[in-house]
């Protein structure tokens, strides 16, 4: 399987007040294409900036990080918002949706700058919120705001799906329900999927888990098996 | 880009109908902003064009002379000087006006009209009755404001004293001049139509009466365009001079027009300065509002640019709804303007007696002000817009990471710990954005300061009708006589029955020179210590008239560049028409009129005369008034009578009708501008922190504690503000009165303590109000979404 991304000696810090906070310190790894990717780690260990520059939302300070071969260390602001705009799609754990816009809408909002996307009820059919297409963010439970929130990652046809902590805000049965999403996305699309997480269980539906420890990786583990989101609980 | 109805215009509606309250706001301070600009210069531009047109239209002379008698013949020569248009000669002449309704004699002008052509120059607009015939007897048409004064009518007789006769005059028609846009009577500051009044006459009718056949004592020359006037002014001199002849002057130097001027010229420094100030105001506060606005809108800007829209069309999007707010806020502006502004361009016309009406919105003006406004509300979300892409998106989407709090003065000081934690949540607050702290309080001291720059001119108008009729016009009556008289006149005065003190005048007309600074004016000889008519210093202490020398107001030495020590050539025109040099013994402080003092005995002394006076102040016991305005009445050598407080009254009403109309108008918009602007504060707060106060709730602090936390942030940026507005609003009254400067008078600036009370109450109260709004929306805030961080 070829890889879809591609990072060699990737570095990254922050100035929080008087100290340095070095967020990666050389990473170097390969996601293959169509794969789900769990990335596990405590807080602070770098896999949100990681998956934040995989996303093209923030640059490495060194090092390379290549997408399909071509190196987004070196992307204009410009170049990052089409490609964010074309390949990416994002799910992030506060949802981030726009209270004034209906679900449909919201999805809507992402298919109408996208060069090849699809019918914004199509991707709330996906997410079996067809007939909520029309309610606002306000009249949804969190788990259907977060399905909204996928629908409208996925509408664009992305070729990689990545989730900042996407169950982080839901107990764990409206969790399964947002796994499931994802998990069908991933497979009747072979999107890459990239899922951060705090949480170990949901390691177990990837067919590859990267554990982050400070800032740098600690082990990769492949999956042989992989559990379906109905097996596993927390 | 995106089409019309694309899912983000959409949002942008809806987002603009949740903070409806807000655009409301925004918009009403823009519109009257934008109203107020295009109503002063509206005002201003159509009230000249209206002159403009009305003078061209009946053919206002350029050049004006009067002379003691000249043969027709004389016209001719002034005709053939170079430059010279058209020469129209005249009679003018003085008479007494008997009129039963009044106590005070009446003084009125009768002016010639030609007979066999018609008038070539100061036409006249028939507003009533008919034109005369050619050498039509007994027949006069009267001026307008006369005639109203008097309650008069078409086809009324008037009883007048001309050239020693009594004689009987029939009004066949009621006429409007550009001459005599006011009537002002000679000698006297301010018209006064009741007293004084102007009436035109056949020539050779008016010849025959007053003896003057063949002959002209007044010219009126319109010149050709662009020739000096200077040199046409001087030959007109040295061909009259023989004729008696006083200087000749041109039209702004001509008293209706001039007053026209002077009245113009303060309503433009009202009408320009305050437009501009509440222009700018709206045009910061609508920049300070949209920037914190877009600021709310952080985390959405970050996700938008998460999922791929570029900077340029989030930056789009947001002015969008910059641009809906702003293109309201012009419409409602323009459209107010335009109604408000052709509303008062009327009544302005009527004010002035003009009896035709030019409208003009300048399209120049309309485009400024909108365009300012504009500018500042993009310029305002630019910058917001532009701060909010600039944090990578990954953080602007996170709800903003705890403020950095330090240790600030009130912890250095020791001060917290008497500090409830409430009471530091608050000062901690106002200490951690200082920046923001001061904006929001300028801007409502910017609020305050446009109340107070509105209401003080009813202050200042009191203060100097207070100095002028309290400490410097102190007499209850003035007179002044047909010809300079002995100054044993005095003598007879006292002994009219209710006089209690007499103080000789005498007013000798000059002609100021120094280099080539020149004016027009009167010398006032007063006696040493005048206890009645007096001048005063900067202290408004009573200035002695000094031995030798000369005492010139401010306004009269600044025209002249004058200062004390100086010499001023004098050159007097009656009599022998001396020239004098005079040295300028002091310089002194008057709010009216341009004022020329000196000692009457050396005034005497230096024209080489017997003692004269022209007129006299008297104080007189208020219980004989009657009597004695029926004795001055009669007393035929009396050709003006001023009673002071009479002066005040026709001086209050023309301000009442002219400057405190404009200054109502500013005081509503102001008001306006201050709500939309405490208002829109508070909002914002709210949208800012309405989430960490509805936390605070659940936490189990009551809406009291909830509310003090929020309004005491409020109530400080509101007390902070009020000394800087005050401050302000003093400096921008300063500013406003220097503008207004004119000839006619300078206003003082002084602002009652009450006015600085009114304004800051309509601020307090603003803000109640506002607070309270805003406090129904927290306290409306469903304390479980609240925490769940659904807006």
């Amino acid at each position: 399987m070829t890889s879809l991304f591609k990072t060699e000696q990737l570095k990254k810090s922050y100035v929080t007040g008087d100290t340095e906070i070095h967020a990666l310190r050389g990473v170097t790894t390969e996601i293959p294409s169509g794969e789900l990717v769990v990335m596990l780690g405590p807080s602070g260990s770098g896999k949100s900036t990681f998956l934040n520059i995989l996303g093209g939302l923030d640059q490495p300070a060194s090092g390379k990080v290549l997408f399909k071969g071509k190196n987004l260390a070196n992307l204009s602001d410009h170049e990052l918002t089409y490609y964010r705009r074309e390949h990416v799609g994002f799910v992030f754990q506060a949802y981030n949706l726009v209270p004034s816009l209906t679900a449909l809408e919201n999805v809507a909002l992402v298919t109408e700058i996208s060069p090849n996307p699809m019918d914004p009820l199509e991707a709330l059919a996906i997410v079996g919120l067809k007939n909520r297409a029309n309610h606002f963010p306000s009249q949804m439970s969190g788990g259907e705001q977060q399905r909204v929130a996928i629908a409208r990652a996925l509408a664009k046809r992305p070729e990689v799906l990545l989730c900042d902590e996407p169950t982080g805000a839901l107990d764990s049965e409206t969790g399964i329900v947002v796994l499931s999403a994802l998990m069908k996305v991933n497979e009747a699309y072979a999107t890459t999927t990239i899922i951060i997480t705090h949480n170990a269980a949901i390691a177990s539906l990837a067919h590859r888990v990267i554990h982050f420890s400070d800032g740098m990786i600690h082990h990769v583990q492949i999956n042989e098996t992989r559990k379906t989101p109905q097996e596993i609980a927390w | 880009m995106t089409p019309f109805l694309s899912v983000l215009n959409k949002k942008l509606f809806r987002d603009l109908l949740n903070i409806k309250g807000q655009v409301a706001a925004i918009t009403l301070v823009m519109a009257a902003g934008i109203a107020i600009f295009i109503i002063m210069f509206g005002v201003l531009d159509s009230l000249k064009l209206t002159r403009d047109t009305y003078y061209d239209r009946y053919q206002f002379a350029d050049v004006f002379a009067s002379l003691k008698r000249a043969p027709e013949a004389v016209k001719d020569r002034i005709s053939e000087i170079p430059g010279v248009s058209v020469a129209q000669s005249r009679v003018v002449f003085g008479v007494t006006l008997q009129m039963e309704s009044m106590l005070e004699p009446a003084t009125g002008r009768i002016i010639s009209l030609p007979d066999s052509s018609p008038s070539l120059l100061n036409k006249l607009y028939l507003r009533e009755g008919r034109m005369l015939f050619p050498n039509e007897e007994n027949a006069i048409l009267a001026d307008e404001s006369f005639v109203k004064a008097h309650d008069l009518s078409l086809g009324d007789n008037l009883t007048v004293i001309m050239n020693g006769y009594k004689r009987t005059l029939h009004i066949v028609g009621i006429v409007l001049s550009p001459e005599y846009v006011y009537s002002i009577a000679p000698g006297a500051l301010m018209p006064d139509s009741k007293r004084f009044g102007v009436f035109w006459m056949s020539r050779r009718s008016l010849e025959a009466a007053v003896n003057m056949k063949g002959a002209f004592n007044d010219i009126s020359i319109k010149t050709e365009r662009n020739v000096p006037i200077e040199a046409i002014l001087s030959q007109v001199d040295s061909i009259l001079k023989p004729y008696g002849g006083l200087i000749s002057f041109a039209r702004e130097d001509q008293l209706s027009n001039f007053f026209v001027s002077n009245e113009l010229k303060q309503l433009e420094g009202m009408g320009s300065l305050a437009p501009v100030i509440f222009l700018s105001v709206a045009a910061f506060l609508i920049n300070v509002v949209m920037s914190r606005q877009i600021a709310t809108q952080r985390e959405q800007i970050g996700m938008l640019k998460a999922v791929g829209y570029s900077n340029k069309e989030v930056s789009l999007h947001y002015l969008k709804m910059v641009l809906v707010i702003t293109v309201l806020g012009s419409i409602i502006g323009l459209s107010l303007g335009a109604w408000m502004g052709s509303g008062m361009t009327q009544m302005y016309t009527q004010f002035f007696h003009f009896p035709i009406l030019k409208y003009s919105f300048s399209l120049e003006v309309m485009i400024l002000a909108v365009f300012s406004c504009t500018l500042a509300a993009v310029i305002g979300t630019l910058f917001a817009i532009n701060k909010a892409a600039k944090l990578p998106p990954a953080e602007a989407m996170h709800p903003e990471s705890p403020a950095i709090f330090k240790v600030g003065l009130l912890e250095r000081i020791g001060a917290d710990q008497y500090l409830s934690f409430t009471s530091r949540i608050i000062m901690r607050q106002i200490e951690r954005r200082p920046v923001r702290t001061v904006m929001s309080s300028v801007g409502i001291a910017f609020a305050l300061s446009i109340l107070v720059f509105s209401f003080f001119m009813e202050d200042s108008m009191e203060y100097l009708m207070d100095v002028q009729y309290g400490i410097t016009q102190r007499e209850d009556v003035s007179i002044g006589f047909v010809e300079p008289k002995a100054a044993k006149a005095l003598e007879e005065i006292k002994t009219i029955p209710g006089v209690l003190m007499v103080e000789p005048l005498r007013n000798v007309p000059v002609y100021f020179k120094n280099k080539h600074f020149k004016k027009r004016g009167s010398i006032m000889g007063l006696v040493s210590n005048p206890l009645l008519r007096r001048v005063i210093d900067e202290n408004l202490a009573a200035v002695t008239m000094p031995n030798e020398g000369i005492v010139l107001n401010k306004t009269l030495a600044g025209i002249l560049q004058l200062k004390v020590g100086d010499t001023v050539e004098v050159e007097i025109l009656e009599d022998k028409r001396q020239t004098l040099t005079i040295s300028v013994a002091a310089i002194t402080q008057e709010f009216i009129g341009l004022g020329a003092f000196m000692n009457i005995h050396q005034l005497n002394k230096v024209l080489d005369s017997t003692p004269k006076i022209t007129g006299a102040s008297l104080l007189v016991d208020q219980n004989h008034s009657a009597l004695l305005y029926k004795k001055l009445k009669a007393i035929p050598a009396i050709v003006g009578l001023n009673i002071t407080s009479v002066l005040r009254q026709i001086f209050e009403d023309i301000m009442a009708e002219n400057l405190l109309k404009m200054v109502a108008t500013n005081v509503i918009f102001a008001s306006f501008i201050s709500f939309g602007i405490i208002y829109n504060t508070a909002r914002i707060t709210i949208s800012e922190r309405g989430r960490e106060l509805a936390s605070l709730r659940v936490l189990g602090l009551t809406r009291a504690e909830v509310a003090y936390i929020l309004f005491g942030e409020l109530g400080l940026i509101t007390l902070l503000s009020l000394p800087i507005g005050l401050f302000l609003g003093y400096s921008m009254s300063v500013g406003m009165t220097e503008s207004m400067d004119s000839e006619l008078f300078r206003i003082p600036v002084y602002i009652k303590n009450s006015t600085y009370g009114y304004a800051v109450l309509i601020v307090l109260l603003s803000a109640i109000v506002s607070f309270y709004l805003v406090w129904r929306q927290v306290d409306s805030i469903d304390l479980v979404s609240a925490q769940k961080g659904v807006e």
